[in-house]
């Protein structure tokens, strides 16, 4: 796989009043890799990913993704860009159908692709819409209200949201958060296939999913990367252990 | 099944249209009038609508749109001799540019802000109308003249002091409304719209300029809005800065809420329900409003999502 880096920071930082949330991170994934984004709570976590997403301002640093620079770009400019993010809390429509949440992220994708080509109407639409909820498994709740789903599902669909904006980088926050067993299995296999189109990176707390899916992780603590390497690096990493897994 | 619920979709509201087309044959000449200014103000709430039922944007200042589209069309046809579809047109583009302009600066507020930002402007609008009593007369207003009571388009003559004619003007671009609503809120627009009124945060992670869609639905509410407040002044002749209140912008509301907001056709329900009431209850008692009161206590009560919404989540869930 040739090491093309798709997104980078340079000295990345922010603030909130006295706390560095997240402080000088230079931070780098490349293209096609499965990255773990690893460390305890408080770490900074959810604050870096939302500087990538542009849903915060950084106080100071660079952000690039494919060799532009992004760190002024509003969000909603990212995403057309090609940065997904799927939320901690599960984040859907619940008063709107299945089909209507992923319709929503399939009129940006088509948007997107509308400078190369025609775009097509409700019935290009409605066909990728169903393809997105089809790639989770949720194609037979396409009329289902969203907020009437099971958790599960809820979570599901919104995977299928980040999916159907065709992105480059998927970031997934907490992902297997309060899933079954059984539903983590089926989750990680779908994040194993998301992978053949897309970069995925992922915070998480469940470790065996962490050393099951990923690359490379990633480990921030106190807002600054304390480690980073292959999952065998990060588990003989001692610092590593002292701060997070537990020297036990 | 999509297919099916699109054609019931359909066939609903032109028999909608088709119903109050063929009411015109039934009804006594007071109820005729009456209806004729319940289709006009049933467009400025689906105009209304749009923006607070669709989008979620609550705005009470939605007179000024109304009266911008009045006096538009009213002064232009009264100074200028205007020809009645000139006054028209000239209505309807203050209404938009007039939306464009508060939207760019009241966007920068949202929820109460938004509310308070708007009521402000609407009063300021009201107070030029006053301001200028030397042009507009202020509340007295200025009747059009004789010339603005008939227009010539595409070598047909109409007579604007045939209350049939006003009935049907007013019928035709009623059922525009409601067309150009349909086709906004069942398509690509509508749903990014209703997902701003839904959760804008999530929205904006979905690739939306939520602001930009926001000053579209502004714009468009404003527009429509502004229609109705055209169409007002020419087919009645009249325009006075009672339109330019705030009863009118709490009344759009009113007529959205009681109606259902967020459905196509409740707006126009909500209309006909709260003109009759106040008719009806105003030839028993001058406390006229204690039962607009008490029927709002009630609706507030058992229909919170107004007569429409509450049809939709109880039996029709397609309804748009």
């Amino acid at each position: 796989m040739a090491a093309v880096t798709l997104l980078s920071t340079s000295g990345l930082s922010r603030q909130f009043g006295g706390l560095k949330a997240v402080d000088q991170v230079d931070f780098s994934i490349r293209e096609g890799e499965i990255r773990a984004l690893i460390g305890p709570n408080g770490a900074g976590k959810t604050t870096f990913v939302s500087l990538l997403s542009g849903r915060i301002v950084p106080s100071a640093g660079r952000i690039s993704f494919a060799g532009e620079d992004i760190t002024a770009m509003p969000a909603h400019g990212r995403v057309r860009k090609g940065i997904a993010y799927t939320f901690q809390i599960t984040s859907i429509y619940p008063t709107m159908t299945a089909f209507d949440n992923v319709a929503l992220p399939v009129q940006t994708a088509l948007k997107k692709a509308k400078a190369a080509g025609p775009a097509g109407g409700a019935a290009v639409i409605a066909q990728r819409s169903l393809a997105a909820l089809e790639r989770v498994g949720l194609a037979d709740r396409a009329g289902v209200k969203a907020g009437t789903m099971s958790y599960g599902h809820q979570r599901l669909l919104e995977v299928a949201m980040g999916l159907a904006l065709e992105p480059r980088l998927l970031i997934l926050d907490e992902p297997t958060q309060g899933l079954s067993d059984g539903e983590i299995d089926n989750f990680c296999a779908l994040v194993k296939d998301i992978s053949r189109t897309a970069t995925v990176l992922l915070i998480e707390h469940n470790m065996p999913v962490v050393m099951r899916l990923a690359d490379r992780i990633t480990v921030l603590d106190r807002g600054q990367i304390l480690a980073d390497g292959t999952p065998a690096e990060i588990r003989a990493n001692p610092a590593v252990q002292a701060a997070y897994l537990g020297t036990g | 099944m999509i297919q099916s619920r699109q054609s019931a979709v359909i066939i609903l509201h032109i028999a909608a249209i088709l119903l109050l087309f063929v009411l015109q044959f039934v009804l006594p000449d007071y109820h005729q009038l009456a209806m004729t200014r319940v289709m006009v103000l049933a467009i400025f709430a689906m105009g209304y609508n749009m923006l607070f039922g669709y989008t979620g944007l609550l705005s009470l200042g939605h007179a000024m749109f109304f009266a911008a589209g009045l006096y538009g069309a009213g002064l232009t046809a009264y100074y200028f001799g205007w020809s009645v579809p000139v006054a028209f047109v000239a209505g309807i583009g203050s209404g938009f540019v007039l939306s464009l302009v508060i939207g760019l600066v009241s966007l920068r507020t949202s929820g109460v802000a938004f509310m308070i930002v708007t009521m402000m402007f609407a009063q300021v609008a009201y107070l030029t109308t006053t301001y200028f009593t030397d042009y507009t007369r202020g509340e007295e207003g200025l009747v059009l003249p004789q010339a603005a009571r008939s227009f010539d388009l595409l070598g047909v003559h109409f007579d604007l002091t045939s209350a049939v004619l006003r009935y049907n003007l007013s019928l035709v671009l009623l059922a525009a409304t409601v067309a150009i609503t349909l086709l906004i809120v069942r398509g690509p627009l509508g749903r990014a719209l209703v997902a701003i009124r839904e959760n804008e945060p999530r929205t904006v992670m979905l690739g939306y300029d939520t602001f930009r869609l926001k000053l579209m639905a502004v714009t468009l509410s404003g527009t429509i809005s502004a229609m109705a407040g055209a169409t007002y002044a020419l087919l009645f002749a009249y325009i006075g800065a009672g339109f330019a209140t705030i009863q009118y912008s709490i009344e759009a509301l009113l007529f959205t809420l009681l109606g259902g907001a967020g459905t196509v056709l409740g707006p126009l329900v909500g209309t006909a329900a709260m003109f009759y009431l106040i008719d009806i209850a105003s030839s028993y008692t001058v406390a006229y409003m204690l039962a607009v009161g008490i029927a709002l206590v009630l609706l507030v009560l058992f229909f919170p999502k107004g007569i429409l919404g509450t049809i939709r989540e109880r039996w029709l869930p397609w309804l748009p």
